[in-house]
């Protein structure tokens, strides 16, 4: 099977689906891998790259389509792209099927089969395909660059002799995988970092990149984790409650860097007018959410404009590609992981396994249907939250323990005084003699209990043995028996006691100086 | 010798006795602590010989002479792998013995001085003859049980608990006989009974409950011998008898709390049912080979090994010895977490690590290191399943939840050393093989162990 990337027409996009790297990894599945050539130029992959990976180059995209049975992509296929197709070709892009019935519907008469890259579900073993997270890393790191590059002044707090300099303050609306790599960059350049989600419960996340989680006290926190990890619409209330927030944060931060997306719908508004006009002149604001119309009510898709009251707001939806080396490389890295998991005899004969929750999740037409939709995945893409119990303060825990103390007491009074009742009623009736007998019993068990539990663990085995040895004191009876001349069966069974309490004797003794001897310090 | 020679005698064997066991808290002690019990027991055996209530020397001495000689070729050849069963067949004796001075006390009863006494006296020896046949069989079975000569699991017979009940309440129904003078077939009766309910108690414990059996007998055996002083009078069996008995006692419940089992559960045999379905386990047992384990191995900076009854099965201590000798050459941290249970014995595993020369202070408790896991490299599970089974914490349906177990997948590699696939001893599906962190790494223990070494330089 031959696998092809053609070069992306769509205007400035410099990516490209296959690299030297990935094409040798391919090879290795066995399969055979076609580029247009000058596909990878922009992604500074030259064709003699390609060659001496084993690629082979072809001189225009409508050769690639006919030589190949993949064709592999970045943008969605456009119009002169998707009249090269035939039947029993697959596609492998991004195609965002939510948005592109008409696509879906050529591809389907066509007969392709077409794999959306970002359609891969979000669930553990799917992680290594996931190109949309892959892309909004980069996007994260790229949308601090860039707002960095707009922004008057250093990030990072510095007391120089040409005096201070206060360190710039961003806040990131959103922290999926985009809102989390610009965390991390934001803050490794010195800033100081606040975050916002919808969803509680990736705080923790946003604190380990080095942000500060900006809390929304509100009842009706919702779980993220119903949602396939994404963020889902918030209620009414909700929104008002969150546009407070950040209408206080508005005066305050130099850089407002939004990744709200929820899957299939528009952009929410999240950053008001008002609130740009409230901004400090200088401030940046990086809309990454630009491509589906924009966070911030001013954002101009693909352009980067300043307000009146100079406020530079940068609404890029190229940001992935102004970077396509390292986009490429990740991406074309995600597809040869898609192909991984369709060669499951790495054999070069893809085996389109419908049962797959991956591949049945990121299939949009197969078999001359559509198939998109797909249904819920099987698996859960984050466990559900679970129930905090309450933290309990320290002084609950005083009192626990006291409790806990007062409650033995309590029980070993008790059951002292039982003990003692039940030693009254034995001393009632029985003779001296045994109460002189009994006096030692108890006696000893006590001092079994107290020496017993100082035994170190690792030398059980020898206590044991070492037990079981003396344990044998009760030749003594036999050794008296023995001899009192009771007939020939007391002795008889008195010696046979004697000779296997011996055995038992010498047994335990010897087994255990074996076993001590073999415990050694290093 | 006069009779408070004898005494004193017992006296210093007590108290030799006691330090004995006291000597047991450390390892550098025990080994002074071992002459301290063999010294007590010579005084005790040499002070009874020649007192004055023996005369027949010579058979005696044989006697004494042939049990020498068959017990120290018995515990020289043993190896440390079949200490369980070694332990398990002593205790038989102690029982069997207790049995036979129960029964010739009676041949030769001797004239006591009221009624009261007499009663107490026949009341200890039925429980003596009792309590040490419960012991000979419990032990037998137990012995074949850890030997493999009878099959490990647990035997349910329907209506055990009844069975169990009838026997006690027959015992008691012919002890009352016994002590209106019914005779002494009574007494030879209840021996049969005893028998079986030993035997019948020990058949319906599961091979993973073993550890707790083994040192509930030993318990027993303690208390026979307590019963049997009574029976004589002799205050120092009836020390060391409550000595052995409460430090066996002892060890059952420390075994039980580390399977968060309930004694009485363990004692009357069988697994308690789940409670509903068990959690699903997602994911897939992913195999690796000896090569993996040595690179990961070779970029560790500390490693944890938990061995169980597998290593021991698998006679690895020896090849993992050499393992860690090598590894800590490199200046890795190689240490062991030892599960409560792991193996068939109390300190099963330290006694084998012990044997392969893995130095004691390496060798660490589960308290000690759980909490060290989340730091750690890479942690070697070797033939051990229950004991690292996250289910214990995860799934409240689980028959073992709550049981503490080591927490080895917080480690960032967990390398198993496993046999095949499919559930260990007790049957329980182990989630930890299915873990991402989480390796499997087929192969009997000792060859997969061997693998490593011919890499790991």
């Amino acid at each position: 099977m031959k696998i092809g990337a053609p070069k992306e027409i769509f205007e400035g996009e410099n990516r490209v689906a296959l690299t030297p790297q990935s094409a040798l990894q391919l090879q290795k599945l066995g399969y055979e891998c076609v580029i247009e050539t000058g596909a990878g130029a922009a992604a500074r992959f030259s064709d003699q790259d390609y060659k001496d990976a084993g690629v082979t180059v072809v001189k225009t995209g409508a050769a690639l389509w006919k030589a190949c049975d993949f064709i592999i992509k970045v943008r969605a296929p456009e119009e002169v792209e998707v009249k090269r197709f035939t039947e029993g070709q697959t596609l492998i892009s991004f195609i965002w099927p939510g948005q592109s019935e008409a696509l879906l519907e050529t591809l389907r008469t066509k007969g392709v089969t077409a794999i959306a890259m970002d359609m891969v579900p979000r669930i553990s073993r799917a992680q290594k395909m996931d190109a949309l997270s892959s892309m909004a890393n980069i996007g994260g790191y790229r949308a601090v660059i860039e707002a960095s590059n707009n922004f008057g002044r250093f990030f990072t707090g510095q007391i120089t002799a040409a005096g201070k300099v206060p360190p710039a303050t961003v806040l990131v609306i959103g922290a999926g995988v985009a809102g989390l790599a610009a965390i991390g960059a934001a803050q490794s350049m010195g800033a100081i970092v606040r975050a916002f989600d919808v969803r509680p419960e990736v705080a923790e996340q946003i604190e380990s990149m080095g942000g500060e989680f900006l809390f929304l006290d509100f009842d009706d926190n919702q779980d993220g984790a119903a949602t396939g990890g994404y963020a889902a619409v918030s209620s009414p209330e909700f929104r008002e409650k969150q546009l407070e927030l950040f209408r206080a944060q508005a005066s305050e931060v130099d850089i407002v860097i939004t990744t709200a997306l929820i899957p299939g719908r528009d952009a929410p508004k999240l950053w008001l007018e008002d609130m740009v006009m409230s901004m400090k002149a200088g401030s940046v604001i990086v809309d990454l959410a630009a491509e589906r119309g924009g966070n911030c009510d001013l954002t101009v898709p693909d352009q980067k404009i300043e307000t009146e009251n100079g406020v530079t707001i940068i609404g890029y939806t190229d940001l992935p590609s102004r970077m396509a080396t390292q986009s490429s490389t990740l991406y074309s890295t995600n597809i040869r992981h898609m192909m991984d998991d369709l060669t499951p005899e790495k054999d070069g004969v893809p085996v389109h396994n419908m049962g797959d929750d991956v591949i049945r999740g990121a299939t949009v037409t197969h078999g001359g249907e559509i198939t998109f939709p797909p249904p819920p995945p099987k698996v859960q893409a984050i466990a559900a939250a679970k129930p905090k119990a309450p933290e309990k303060t320290p002084e609950e825990i005083k009192a626990e323990e006291v409790a806990a103390t007062k409650a033995a007491g309590r029980k070993q009074t008790v059951m002292l005084i039982i003990g003692g009742l039940i030693m009254l009623l034995i001393g009632l009736y029985a003779p001296d003699s045994f109460m002189e007998h009994f006096i030692v019993f108890v006696l000893s068990i006590f001092i079994g209990f107290q020496v017993i539990w100082n035994v170190s663990h690792a030398l059980h085995t020898p206590l044991m043995a070492i037990t079981n040895a003396i344990s044998s004191v009760v030749i003594l009876g036999a050794l008296l028996q023995i001899s009192v001349g009771g007939g020939f069966l007391v002795t008889l069974l008195a010696a046979i006691s004697v000779l296997i309490a011996s055995i038992n004797i010498v047994g335990g003794f010897v087994v255990t100086r074996r076993m001590l001897a073999m415990f050694q310090k290093s | 010798m006069i009779i408070g020679l004898v005494t004193a005698g017992y006296i210093a064997a007590s108290v030799l006795f006691i330090l004995a066991l006291g000597g047991l808290s450390d390892q550098e002690k025990a080994k002074r602590a071992v002459w301290f019990g063999i010294i007590g027991m010579a005084i005790a055996v040499i002070v009874t010989v020649f007192g004055p209530d023996v005369n027949s020397i010579w058979l005696l001495s044989a006697m004494i002479a042939i049990g020498a000689v068959i017990g120290t070729v018995v515990a020289q050849r043993v190896e440390m792998v079949g200490m369980p069963q070694l332990v398990a067949a002593l205790h038989s004796f102690v029982g069997l013995a207790a049995v036979f001075i129960g029964i010739n006390s009676v041949l030769h009863a001797l004239p006591l001085e009221s009624h009261a006494e007499e009663i107490i006296h026949e009341v200890e020896v039925f429980l003596g003859v009792f309590i040490g046949a419960i012991t000979f069989t419990g032990s037998i079975i137990a012995y074949g049980k850890l030997a493999g000569k009878i099959d490990g699991k647990a035997l349910i017979l329907p209506g055990r608990h009844l069975m169990n009940i009838a026997g006690l309440a027959l015992s008691i129904t012919l002890m009352m006989m016994f002590l209106n003078g019914a005779g002494i077939w009574t007494l030879l009766l209840m021996m049969l009974i005893a028998f079986a309910i030993g035997a019948h108690l020990v058949m319906a414990i599961g091979g993973a409950d073993m550890p707790v059996v083994v040192s509930m007998l030993n318990s027993y055996s303690g208390w026979a011998a307590a019963a049997t002083g009574f029976m004589l009078g002799n205050d120092l069996l009836i020390v060391v008898g409550a000595l052995v008995g409460s430090s066996g006692a002892i060890l059952s419940y420390i075994m039980c709390v580390a399977m968060n089992r309930k004694f009485l559960a363990v004692i009357l045999g069988g697994f308690g049912g789940p409670s509903g379905p068990a959690m699903e386990i997602e994911g897939e047992q992913i195999a690796i080979d000896a090569d993996g384990v040595a690179t990961a191995l070779g970029e560790a900076d500390s490693v944890i090994i938990v061995p169980g009854y597998g290593m021991a099965v698998a006679q690895a201590q020896h090849p993992i010895s050499e393992l860690v000798k090598r590894l800590r050459a490199k200046g890795k941290t190689v240490r062991f977490g030892i599960h409560p249970v792991a193996g068939r014995l109390p300190g099963h595993m330290n006694v084998l690590l012990a044997e392969a020369k893995v130095p004691y202070d390496i060798v660490m408790e589960m308290d000690e290191i759980n909490d060290d896991f989340p730091e750690t490299d890479v942690v070697i599970v070797v033939g051990s399943n229950d004991i690292v089974n996250p289910a214990a914490q995860e799934d409240p349906n689980s028959p073992i939840a709550g049981m503490p177990v080591l927490e080895v997948w917080k480690a960032k590699h967990v390398f198993v050393s496993k046999r095949g696939q499919g559930t260990g001893y007790s049957g329980i599906e182990n989630p930890l093989f299915f873990k991402e962190n989480t390796r499997m790494f087929y192969g009997d223990a000792k060859a997969s162990v061997d693998n490593l070494l011919k890499i790991i330089s």
